[in-house]
Protein backbone atom coordinates (compact mmCIF):
# COMPACT_ATOMS: atom_id res chain seq x y z
CA UNK A 1 0.00 0.00 0.00
CA UNK A 2 2.35 2.48 1.20
CA UNK A 3 5.06 3.09 -1.66
CA UNK A 4 7.80 4.76 0.82
CA UNK A 5 10.38 2.28 1.19
CA UNK A 6 10.42 2.95 5.49
CA UNK A 7 7.29 0.54 5.96
CA UNK A 8 8.93 -1.97 3.86
CA UNK A 9 10.44 -5.25 5.14
CA UNK A 10 14.28 -4.77 4.28
CA UNK A 11 16.07 -7.11 1.97
CA UNK A 12 19.78 -8.46 2.75
CA UNK A 13 21.38 -10.42 0.04
CA UNK A 14 24.66 -12.26 1.52
CA UNK A 15 26.51 -14.03 -1.00
CA UNK A 16 30.31 -15.57 -1.15
CA UNK A 17 30.69 -13.33 -4.41
CA UNK A 18 30.95 -9.69 -4.09
CA UNK A 19 29.32 -9.82 -7.70
CA UNK A 20 26.56 -12.35 -6.77
CA UNK A 21 25.40 -9.99 -4.07
CA UNK A 22 25.93 -6.75 -6.04
CA UNK A 23 24.31 -8.55 -9.37
CA UNK A 24 21.30 -9.93 -7.37
CA UNK A 25 20.66 -6.87 -6.09
CA UNK A 26 20.99 -4.77 -9.47
CA UNK A 27 17.95 -7.38 -10.29
CA UNK A 28 15.68 -6.65 -7.84
CA UNK A 29 15.89 -2.38 -7.85
CA UNK A 30 15.37 -3.47 -11.54
CA UNK A 31 12.41 -6.05 -11.65
CA UNK A 32 10.96 -4.59 -8.35
CA UNK A 33 11.61 -0.90 -8.31
CA UNK A 34 13.29 1.07 -5.29
CA UNK A 35 10.29 0.77 -2.77
CA UNK A 36 12.33 -1.38 -0.39
CA UNK A 37 15.16 -1.11 1.64
CA UNK A 38 17.79 -3.25 0.08
CA UNK A 39 21.61 -3.93 0.79
CA UNK A 40 23.92 -6.35 -0.28
CA UNK A 41 27.03 -7.82 1.01
CA UNK A 42 29.95 -10.59 -0.79
CA UNK A 43 33.43 -11.38 0.08
CA UNK A 44 35.84 -11.36 3.14
CA UNK A 45 37.24 -8.66 4.39
CA UNK A 46 40.18 -9.58 2.14
CA UNK A 47 37.88 -9.37 -1.07
CA UNK A 48 38.09 -12.55 -1.54
CA UNK A 49 35.46 -14.92 -1.85
CA UNK A 50 33.56 -15.52 1.87
CA UNK A 51 31.86 -13.35 3.83
CA UNK A 52 31.82 -11.62 7.03
CA UNK A 53 29.75 -10.93 9.96
CA UNK A 54 31.15 -7.30 10.16
CA UNK A 55 29.79 -7.09 6.66
CA UNK A 56 26.33 -8.55 7.56
CA UNK A 57 25.78 -6.29 10.21
CA UNK A 58 25.94 -3.24 8.23
CA UNK A 59 24.24 -4.72 5.74
CA UNK A 60 21.56 -5.28 7.90
CA UNK A 61 21.77 -1.70 9.39
CA UNK A 62 21.33 -0.24 5.96
CA UNK A 63 18.79 -2.41 5.03
CA UNK A 64 16.83 -1.41 8.78
CA UNK A 65 12.87 -1.19 8.74
CA UNK A 66 11.01 -1.37 11.47
CA UNK A 67 9.05 -4.42 9.45
CA UNK A 68 12.06 -6.55 9.67
CA UNK A 69 14.43 -7.57 7.49
CA UNK A 70 14.99 -10.97 5.28
CA UNK A 71 18.13 -12.15 4.47
CA UNK A 72 19.00 -14.24 1.48
CA UNK A 73 21.77 -16.44 1.20
CA UNK A 74 24.02 -18.64 -0.92
CA UNK A 75 25.83 -21.61 0.59
CA UNK A 76 27.37 -22.70 3.81
CA UNK A 77 28.97 -19.98 5.59
CA UNK A 78 26.66 -17.15 4.39
CA UNK A 79 24.10 -18.84 6.49
CA UNK A 80 26.35 -19.45 9.85
CA UNK A 81 27.61 -15.98 9.20
CA UNK A 82 24.37 -14.61 9.21
CA UNK A 83 23.20 -16.82 12.13
CA UNK A 84 26.23 -15.51 13.94
CA UNK A 85 25.18 -11.72 12.59
CA UNK A 86 21.69 -12.41 13.80
CA UNK A 87 22.92 -13.28 17.38
CA UNK A 88 25.18 -10.17 17.63
CA UNK A 89 22.03 -7.72 17.15
CA UNK A 90 20.32 -6.17 20.16
CA UNK A 91 17.48 -8.31 20.89
CA UNK A 92 14.32 -6.36 19.71
CA UNK A 93 16.38 -6.33 16.36
CA UNK A 94 16.63 -10.12 16.56
CA UNK A 95 13.07 -10.82 17.08
CA UNK A 96 12.75 -8.58 13.12
CA UNK A 97 15.57 -10.54 11.22
CA UNK A 98 14.90 -13.84 9.56
CA UNK A 99 16.91 -15.92 7.38
CA UNK A 100 14.98 -17.47 4.16
CA UNK A 101 15.73 -21.07 3.30
CA UNK A 102 15.72 -19.83 -0.77
CA UNK A 103 18.06 -19.94 -3.48
CA UNK A 104 19.41 -16.05 -3.08
CA UNK A 105 18.56 -14.97 -6.31
CA UNK A 106 15.10 -16.01 -7.25
CA UNK A 107 14.53 -15.92 -3.56
CA UNK A 108 15.50 -12.11 -3.26
CA UNK A 109 13.76 -11.12 -6.21
CA UNK A 110 10.52 -13.01 -4.77
CA UNK A 111 11.07 -11.26 -1.36
CA UNK A 112 11.42 -7.99 -2.63
CA UNK A 113 8.52 -8.42 -4.27
CA UNK A 114 6.13 -9.45 -1.75
CA UNK A 115 7.70 -6.47 0.42
CA UNK A 116 7.06 -4.36 -2.15
CA UNK A 117 2.95 -4.59 -1.50
CA UNK A 118 3.54 -3.93 2.34
CA UNK A 119 3.72 -7.43 3.47
CA UNK A 120 4.89 -8.36 6.90
CA UNK A 121 7.90 -10.51 7.65
CA UNK A 122 6.72 -13.62 7.81
CA UNK A 123 4.95 -13.22 4.34
CA UNK A 124 8.14 -12.20 2.89
CA UNK A 125 9.95 -15.26 4.39
CA UNK A 126 6.77 -17.64 3.49
CA UNK A 127 6.77 -16.21 -0.31
CA UNK A 128 10.82 -16.80 -0.59
CA UNK A 129 10.52 -19.75 0.54
CA UNK A 130 7.74 -21.48 -1.88
CA UNK A 131 10.93 -21.89 -4.04
CA UNK A 132 11.45 -24.81 -2.94
CA UNK A 133 8.04 -25.70 -1.83
CA UNK B 1 -3.58 -9.80 6.71
CA UNK B 2 -4.43 -9.43 2.82
CA UNK B 3 -5.16 -12.91 2.43
CA UNK B 4 -7.88 -12.87 5.19
CA UNK B 5 -9.35 -9.12 3.79
CA UNK B 6 -9.47 -11.21 0.44
CA UNK B 7 -11.67 -14.40 1.41
CA UNK B 8 -14.18 -12.23 3.28
CA UNK B 9 -13.80 -9.88 0.34
CA UNK B 10 -14.92 -13.02 -1.89
CA UNK B 11 -17.52 -14.66 0.22
CA UNK B 12 -19.26 -10.95 -0.40
CA UNK B 13 -19.02 -9.86 -4.18
CA UNK B 14 -19.94 -11.78 -6.77
CA UNK B 15 -16.87 -12.65 -8.97
CA UNK B 16 -15.99 -10.17 -12.41
CA UNK B 17 -14.11 -11.92 -15.20
CA UNK B 18 -12.65 -11.14 -18.31
CA UNK B 19 -9.72 -11.77 -20.36
CA UNK B 20 -6.41 -10.38 -22.08
CA UNK B 21 -3.96 -11.73 -24.55
CA UNK B 22 -0.83 -11.40 -23.66
CA UNK B 23 1.17 -9.20 -26.47
CA UNK B 24 4.45 -8.61 -25.06
CA UNK B 25 6.96 -10.56 -26.64
CA UNK B 26 8.28 -13.12 -24.04
CA UNK B 27 5.05 -14.00 -22.54
CA UNK B 28 4.45 -13.68 -18.52
CA UNK B 29 8.36 -14.29 -17.55
CA UNK B 30 10.22 -12.98 -14.64
CA UNK B 31 9.55 -8.88 -14.96
CA UNK B 32 6.28 -9.06 -16.55
CA UNK B 33 5.41 -11.31 -12.93
CA UNK B 34 6.49 -9.04 -10.88
CA UNK B 35 5.07 -6.50 -12.35
CA UNK B 36 1.22 -8.42 -12.49
CA UNK B 37 1.61 -9.24 -8.42
CA UNK B 38 2.75 -5.85 -7.28
CA UNK B 39 -0.22 -4.25 -9.30
CA UNK B 40 -2.57 -7.19 -8.19
CA UNK B 41 -1.25 -6.68 -4.41
CA UNK B 42 -2.28 -3.17 -4.73
CA UNK B 43 -6.32 -4.34 -3.49
CA UNK B 44 -7.89 -5.66 -1.88
CA UNK B 45 -9.72 -7.99 -4.19
CA UNK B 46 -8.94 -11.78 -4.51
CA UNK B 47 -7.45 -11.82 -8.05
CA UNK B 48 -6.99 -15.23 -9.77
CA UNK B 49 -5.80 -15.99 -13.29
CA UNK B 50 -6.02 -18.84 -16.05
CA UNK B 51 -4.76 -19.81 -19.31
CA UNK B 52 -8.20 -21.14 -19.74
CA UNK B 53 -11.60 -19.91 -18.91
CA UNK B 54 -12.59 -23.00 -16.59
CA UNK B 55 -8.86 -22.46 -15.09
CA UNK B 56 -7.17 -24.18 -12.95
CA UNK B 57 -6.88 -20.82 -11.26
CA UNK B 58 -3.67 -19.07 -10.25
CA UNK B 59 -3.74 -16.29 -6.89
CA UNK B 60 -2.27 -13.23 -8.83
CA UNK B 61 -0.44 -11.98 -5.54
CA UNK B 62 1.89 -14.69 -5.27
CA UNK B 63 5.16 -14.06 -7.46
CA UNK B 64 6.44 -17.64 -7.68
CA UNK B 65 3.20 -19.11 -8.55
CA UNK B 66 2.11 -15.88 -11.24
CA UNK B 67 6.16 -17.32 -12.63
CA UNK B 68 5.12 -20.78 -13.14
CA UNK B 69 2.37 -20.54 -14.86
CA UNK B 70 5.20 -19.41 -17.97
CA UNK B 71 2.49 -17.98 -19.88
CA UNK B 72 4.06 -17.43 -23.73
CA UNK B 73 2.88 -14.51 -25.99
CA UNK B 74 -0.33 -14.83 -27.72
CA UNK B 75 -1.63 -17.28 -24.55
CA UNK B 76 -5.31 -15.63 -23.18
CA UNK B 77 -5.30 -14.77 -19.46
CA UNK B 78 -8.90 -15.29 -17.60
CA UNK B 79 -9.03 -12.92 -15.04
CA UNK B 80 -11.80 -13.89 -11.91
CA UNK B 81 -11.33 -10.89 -9.62
CA UNK B 82 -14.05 -10.52 -6.40
CA UNK B 83 -13.42 -8.02 -3.83
CA UNK B 84 -14.86 -4.06 -2.88
CA UNK B 85 -12.32 -3.06 -5.40
CA UNK B 86 -13.04 -5.50 -7.69
CA UNK B 87 -13.56 -3.49 -10.72
CA UNK B 88 -10.51 -1.57 -10.54
CA UNK B 89 -8.88 -4.06 -9.77
CA UNK B 90 -9.52 -6.13 -13.03
CA UNK B 91 -9.27 -2.94 -15.05
CA UNK B 92 -5.51 -2.24 -13.58
CA UNK B 93 -4.46 -5.73 -14.26
CA UNK B 94 -6.41 -5.83 -17.55
CA UNK B 95 -4.76 -2.28 -18.97
CA UNK B 96 -1.41 -4.05 -17.82
CA UNK B 97 -1.67 -6.72 -19.89
CA UNK B 98 -2.85 -4.70 -23.16
CA UNK B 99 0.06 -2.32 -22.36
CA UNK B 100 2.22 -5.62 -22.67
CA UNK B 101 4.07 -4.53 -18.88
CA UNK B 102 5.12 -1.39 -20.47
CA UNK B 103 7.80 -3.58 -22.30
CA UNK B 104 8.03 -3.86 -26.46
Amino acid sequence: MSNSSSGNVGIVIVSHSSKIAEGAADMVRQMVGNAVPLAWTGGDTDGGLGTNVAGILEAIEAAWSPAGVAILVDLGGAETNSEMALEMLAEDRRARVVVCNAPVVEGAVIAATESSGGSSLAAVKRSAEEFYA
Amino acid sequence: MHDVNASRAANAFAPLTASAVLVNAVGLHARPSVKLTQCAKSFVAKIEFALAPDGPWTDAKSPVKVMRVKAPQGATLHFRVAGPDGKAALAAVLALVHDGFGEA
